[in-house]
């Protein structure tokens, strides 16, 4: 499904990123984990096309999409949500899940601003289709409040319902359980294991192990910009490098 | 949905019926002007108050819609009609070619960049004197006809810029509320999200650019062909800014909060003749205390301090 | 001929070229300690200029005396600017701060007209005009004034940021604000002295021109979008770049406008600006920085 080969990053001198590979299988949920400054976030930002790597390649499905822009990975359907979510502030939460289905919808300007018939009708199947989606998230009772005002939780959930809204077939989350509670995160876990179900592909950075262990099919550590281990939760568990790297250090 | 048309619907009924009370009066050439204001607002609201990009040189597009369809239609004989789309076509046109280097920047650089853009045009006005008239200005330009009427007077330009006007405003509002109203305001929130999901958030800039360019240049036409005279002194650098102020105090991203603007700003000097020169003072004035005290613009400052005072005396009477 | 009109202008150009510098490193000054990019930076040339007059004719001080009180009064000008317009903004984002400095720019510039008229006034220039002959060229003593201060303006500059506290200060808070309020630099005060210098500079600025092209209360509109240009072509320096930058812009508008049209001179200052916003904009000199694209 996913591709990484020999991924490198260097800011101004500093090597983020050191030759990064691994590879993600479709319908898995692998998680990304590390100390902090591993590069994890660094990885995400060049998967998604935020990033341009200094070297190295990234495929998707086979195909060879190094340095496209974030948003014509969307139309080959890969999504992503951030670390500190960004939701539209000014709009609405439906609205908000309304953008999610852009790649899926066409209407120009001038259809949309003279309401042509089949814009009208898209338009409907947008609402309906953005609706769907929050109801799935749980967060359905909410769709008209502005997405300002919204708690932090219900954004993370917000901001999984709109990438959701894209139809991926990958999806990447950045620390979706930063700044939840206990209960949210149980919460967080079941949907992430409801959105598989649906044989999306999830990628995930995490600092939350139990969420990580509990839910993940492969866990790639990364440790000071390079990989340290792969495996199964339970192969990683007992891997004596990223215990004394990682486990052992950090919490 | 069903409530912007009809309030929408409320709003046209209250403008076609308005002449009824100021017919002949001097304040009908005043609220033509209201109208031709109000589209100049709105193009610049898409701009600035849905994309979050901001244009200090908007009067350049504005002008030349005015003067290609002036020097079309007098030195080249065109029929207005045909003029006005040719003007707006062509300007729509250059902004969108001058929008892709533009709308790279952002935020500060952007409004130098804009305001040394409308500057330019601005002097080309003033220095092509065999086609402009230069600063003397451009005369005799004709009155636009539609079927034997010859739009010539107060009232009847009434109703020509207000048609037109009312056709931009419903044309906005049908495009906030849509899926690239939608982006735009997306964009505008947060850039990298808006890509994130797919919106070519480069290209939606360029082309709501493009749109404001095409909105302002149809305003400048009605202008010409109402004024039937036009000089570079109207589409200068302090217009530009009168246009921003309109857009800030009404409202940012609001329709209806541009013609609130538009149409304060082009009242106020009237009420205020006795202090003709004076009035700039005062829309530096607004301008501080509307970003100081009112970000949102009178429309969402006025029903909020409305909501205040209500809870005050609601209180007080507790 | 040819060569001594190229001359002409040229020199001309490098005194007109002097005074974008300050203006621009007035620009930068603010630019760098905030981020942002003060419209009303203009207005302070114009005080400049303004401010100095009245202290000749009204206070009837000598030209020595009348200087330094303009500069002053425009510092404070620039302090209360900081207070009233900048300082209470709740929600500092870049288009509210444009559109705030631009207020306030109208606001300072429509008060002046209240207190000086509309009228264009004249400032005796500093030593006489006797014209000073150069190759095939001349100019005259204001030219030499002009650029004599500038140099000066300059050394002071490069002096208190490299070795004063607080000029180092100013520099840390331009590298990283926070870092810089975190090692317990108050940035606040930071963001203070940042105005209180670059009106300082800007009204120097406009009281050395004001003998050559006089002044008027809306003079500061043009200079101050000049400098702006001054300061883009050196990359928002402080520094050498901006200088290099206004005497650049100076000398090619001076050239421009006598060589090919003089109504396009404004023209050519804003294609430049365009021009060095598209293609570089992090300025003739600079490095690629990420924030201005």
């Amino acid at each position: 499904m996913l591709e990484i080969s020999g991924v490198t990053q260097i800011f101004g001198g500093v090597t983020a990123l050191d030759a990064v590979s691994f590879s993600v299988s479709k319908g898995d949920i692998t998680g990304v984990i590390g100390p902090n400054g591993a590069g994890k976030t660094t990885l995400f930002n060049i998967i998604t096309g935020i990033y341009h790597q200094t070297a190295g390649k990234v495929l998707l499905e086979g195909k060879d999409v190094t340095g496209f822009p974030p948003e014509r990975l969307a139309r080959l359907a890969m999504v992503r949500t951030f670390q500190n979510i960004e939701l539209f502030g000014g709009m609405t939460v439906l609205e908000n899940v309304m953008v999610g289905m852009h790649t899926k919808s066409s209407s120009g300007l001038l259809a949309c601003a003279l309401k042509m018939p089949w814009s009208i009708s898209e338009e409907r199947r947008i609402r309906k289709g953005a609706m769907k989606w929050l109801e799935f998230s749980g967060i359905s009772d909410l769709a008209d409040h502005p997405a300002g005002g919204i708690p932090f939780g219900k954004g993370r959930l917000l901001e999984i319902a709109r990438a959701l809204a894209a139809l991926p077939r990958i999806i990447l989350m950045d620390e979706p359980a930063a700044g939840l509670n206990s209960q949210e995160t149980l919460g967080l876990a079941q949907l992430i294991k409801r959105i598989r179900d649906l044989d999306i592909t999830v990628v995930l950075v995490e600092h939350d192990m139990e969420l990580v262990m509990d839910i993940c099919d492969r866990i790639v550590v990364l440790n000071l910009g390079s990989k340290l281990a792969e495996g199964t939760p339970r192969e990683i568990q007992e891997s004596p490098e990223v215990i004394a790297a990682y486990l052992g250090d950090d919490d | 949905m069903k409530r912007d048309l009809l309030l929408f619907i409320a709003f046209s009924l209250l403008i076609m019926v308005a002449p009824q009370f100021f017919e002949g009066g001097y304040l009908m050439n005043v609220l033509v002007f209201v109208g031709i204001n109000t589209m100049l607002a709105i193009a610049l609201n898409l701009l600035l108050g849905y994309a979050g990009q901001i244009s200090l040189g908007h009067a350049g597009f504005f002008g030349l819609g005015a003067y290609l369809s002036g020097v079309l239609t007098t030195t080249y004989s065109l029929n207005p009609w045909v003029a006005m789309p040719v003007a707006a076509i062509t300007v729509g046109f250059l902004a969108g070619l001058i929008g892709f280097p533009i709308l790279k920047l952002k935020g500060h650089y952007l409004a130098m960049a804009t305001l040394g853009l409308g500057i330019i045009i601005y002097i080309v006005f003033n220095e092509t004197v065999e086609l402009t008239g230069g600063p003397s200005g451009l005369s005799a330009i004709p009155n636009l006809q539609l079927a034997g009427i010859i739009f010539d007077s107060d009232v009847k330009n009434y109703y020509l810029i207000w048609g037109m006007a009312l056709a931009v405003m419903l044309f906005s509002i049908n495009l906030a509320n849509s899926r690239v109203g939608r982006a735009l305001r997306a964009v505008h929130d947060s850039e990298i999200a808006a890509q994130v999901l797919g919106v070519n958030a480069r290209l939606l800039k360029v082309q709501i650019f493009a749109l404001s360019a095409v909105i302002s240049s149809l305003a400048g036409s009605l202008y010409a062909h109402t004024m039937t005279f036009i000089s570079p002194t109207s589409f200068g650098f302090n217009f530009s800014i009168e246009l921003l102020t309109m857009v800030v105090i009404g409202g940012l991203g609001s329709i209806y909060g541009s013609f609130l603007g538009a149409a304060l700003l082009t009242l106020l000097p009237e009420f205020l003749r006795g202090a003709n020169d004076y009035d700039i003072i005062i829309y530096g004035g607004l301008l501080v205390v509307m970003v100081m005290f009112m970000p949102g613009g009178l429309v969402r400052g006025i029903p909020a301090l409305f909501r205040k005072v209500v809870e005050k005396v609601g209180t007080g009477h507790a | 001929m040819q060569f001594d009109q190229i001359l002409q202008y040229t020199l001309s150009g490098l005194s007109t070229g002097a005074i974008y510098a300050l203006i621009g490193i007035g620009f930068s000054i603010i630019y760098n300690a905030t981020g942002i990019i003060n419209f009303a930076q203009g207005e302070f040339v114009m005080l400049g200029g303004l401010l100095t007059l009245s202290c000749l004719e009204l206070l009837k001080l000598p030209l020595w005396a009348a200087i330094p009180c303009a500069i002053v009064v425009s510092a404070a000008v620039g302090i209360l600017f900081e207070r009233l317009a900048i300082r209470p903004l709740r929600q500092p984002t870049p288009i509210n701060l444009v559109i705030i400095t631009i207020g306030g720019s109208i606001l300072i510039r429509g008060l002046a007209m209240l207190l000086w008229g509309k009228d264009t006034h004249a400032i005796p220039p500093f030593s006489g005009d006797e014209p000073i002959a150069i190759g095939g060229a001349t100019i005259l003593p204001q030219h030499l004034w002009i650029l004599a201060i500038t140099l000066i303006i300059i050394i002071i500059n490069k002096v208190y940021f490299y070795h004063t506290i607080s000029g180092k200060a100013m520099r840390a808070c331009s590298y990283n604000r926070r870092a810089a309020g975190l090692v317990g630099i108050d940035v606040r005060r930071m963001v203070l002295f940042s105005f209180i210098i670059s009106s300082a500079m800007g009204a120097v600025a406009g009281i050395i021109v004001a003998p050559l092209t006089m002044t008027a209360y809306d003079v500061g509109v043009m200079l101050g979008l000049k400098g702006f240009c001054a300061a883009i072509i050196g990359g928002m320096s402080s520094g050498m770049s901006t200088v290099i930058g206004g005497l650049l812009l100076g000398v090619l508008e001076s050239l421009g406008a006598g060589l090919i049209s003089s109504g396009y001179k404004d023209a050519i200052a804003f294609i430049i600006l365009l021009l060095i916003l598209f293609i570089r904009p992090q300025g003739l000199f600079g490095k690629a920085d990420s924030e201005r694209v």
